[in-house]
Parts: structure tokens; C-alpha cells; sequence
């Protein structure tokens, strides 16, 4: 269940790939949930010029190794694989990878999706953007996981 | 009692300095010590701790050798 910080690039889907391979456990596992997230080069209204991640070395690993053991114990996954950049990050650079290996779809869906939201929400991570006109931090926060349907739409009866 | 302090993000930079640390008697609280770290300040709604690289809620009491650290809401992923 390998969690890393990666202040160079990396090819999240040669990643999973590689990890794949080196479980050894063709047969065992029929579902793969995959989650890539990638720089954008836009947020909030603004073009993005690049982006600076900062961490509080120590804690953010612990924090995700907490997370990935909570989704263990919650669903039935095979293995985890959580990869997150930090240090300086350039425009369609992956971010972060996120991949759960399981029997069925559902347990490696679930658990992919509960560790990215957790993560958004709580891990020690912190993105300072470079813009047009000088550098910006990011303020907006997520609410973290949750399987509540979207509200309704008020256009429809 | 000793006490070791961690700034991050917005918090490093506003403060000026991403580690401090400080002396006091026993039945220190982690009020206390934004008071004193920050000059004064008061402390932000939004404002995160951890102790031990734990988040805390609420105002814990410290005990001697903890590490504590302040931060803004995260924003990573």
C-alpha cells in the first residue's frame, strides 16, 4: 500500500502499470479504479501559470497512510496505490494518483473516491498559483467524501 | 515545559518564519501560544492545528516536547 510524495514528474499512468505488474496478483483482483489529477491551466477566472505545492513533511504522509488504511478497513481493497506531487508543478503535470485494486468494482470505486475527497479535505497540502500578475494562494477547500445524491433540479416537476 | 512551533502556507509567510519555539510553565494551550507566536493576533476562524502532526479541535492543553502547527484550510489533490 505505497504512499509517496514526488517532488519530480511522474507518469501516473506508467505508474499504475508498473505497480500493477509488480503485484503479482493476475487473477486475484477484477477491478481497477483509477484517479488522475492534472494541472490545469485556468482556476477560478484567472489563466494559471504554474503552481508551487507545499506540505508539512511528515504529517502528510501520515495523514495519507491513515487515509489508505481507513479505506482498507472500510472496503475490500486488494492494494492502494497514492502518488502526490509537491515542490514546483508545471501546466497538464499529474498532480496526484490515486488507484485501488479489487475483486469488484464497487469495493475499488468507493475507495479510490473516499481517499481522494479525504485527502482534498484534510492532507496537509497547501497550492500557491502563479498568475498574470503575481502569485495567489489557494483558498477554496472541499467538504470531503460523501455518497448523498445532488440536490434536484428546481427547473424540473 | 518546551514547545516546538510550525507555521505553513499563508501562515508562514504572514508571521515571517516557518518554525519557532518557546519556553513556559506547565498548563500551556494552543490559544496560548498563537498569542504569543503571533504578537498578539487574533486567531483566524479558518485557522487549522495539529499537534504531533495531528489535527486538534478546540483549545488542547500541551505537554512538554510537543510540536505544534498552524495552517490554513488544505488544498491539495
Amino acid at each position: 500500500m505505497p504512499v509517496e510524495l514526488r517532488p519530480a514528474p511522474f507518469d501516473a499512468l506508467a505508474e499504475v502499470k508498473r505497480y500493477q505488474e509488480s503485484l503479482g496478483a493476475a487473477g486475484k483482483f477484477g477491478a481497477t479504479c483509477v484517479f488522475i489529477g492534472k494541472m490545469r491551466d485556468f482556476n477560478e477566472g484567472e489563466e494559471i501559470r504554474d503552481m508551487t505545492l507545499e506540505h508539512y513533511p511528515g504529517m502528510t504522509e501520515k495523514h495519507l497512510d491513515e487515509i489508505c488504511r481507513q479505506a482498507k478497513g472500510q472496503w475490500r481493497a486488494l492494494d492502494i496505490l497514492v502518488l502526490h506531487r509537491v515542490g514546483r508543478i508545471e501546466i497538464s503535470d499529474d498532480i496526484v494518483l490515486i488507484a485501488a485494486w479489487s475483486a469488484h468494482r464497487g469495493d475499488a470505486m468507493d475507495a479510490t473516491r473516499f481517499i481522494i475527497e479525504d485527502l482534498k479535505h484534510k492532507a496537509p497540502f497547501w497550492k500557491k498559483e502563479t498568475v498574470k500578475n503575481g502569485e495567489r494562494w489557494v483558498e477554496k477547500n472541499t467538504s470531503g467524501y460523501s455518497t448523498r445524491p445532488a440536490p434536484p433540479d428546481k427547473n424540473k416537476n | 515545559m518546551s514547545i516546538k512551533v510550525k507555521f505553513f502556507a499563508r501562515m508562514r509567510e504572514e508571521l515571517g518564519r516557518a518554525e519557532d519555539a518557546m519556553e513556559h510553565a506547565a498548563g500551556l494551550k494552543v490559544s496560548d501560544v498563537w498569542r504569543e507566536m503571533s504578537g498578539g493576533r487574533e486567531m483566524p476562524d479558518s485557522l487549522l492545528v495539529a499537534i504531533n502532526m495531528e489535527h486538534v479541535k478546540g483549545d488542547p492543553e500541551l505537554k512538554d516536547g510537543d510540536e505544534v502547527a498552524f495552517f490554513p484550510p488544505v488544498t491539495g489533490g
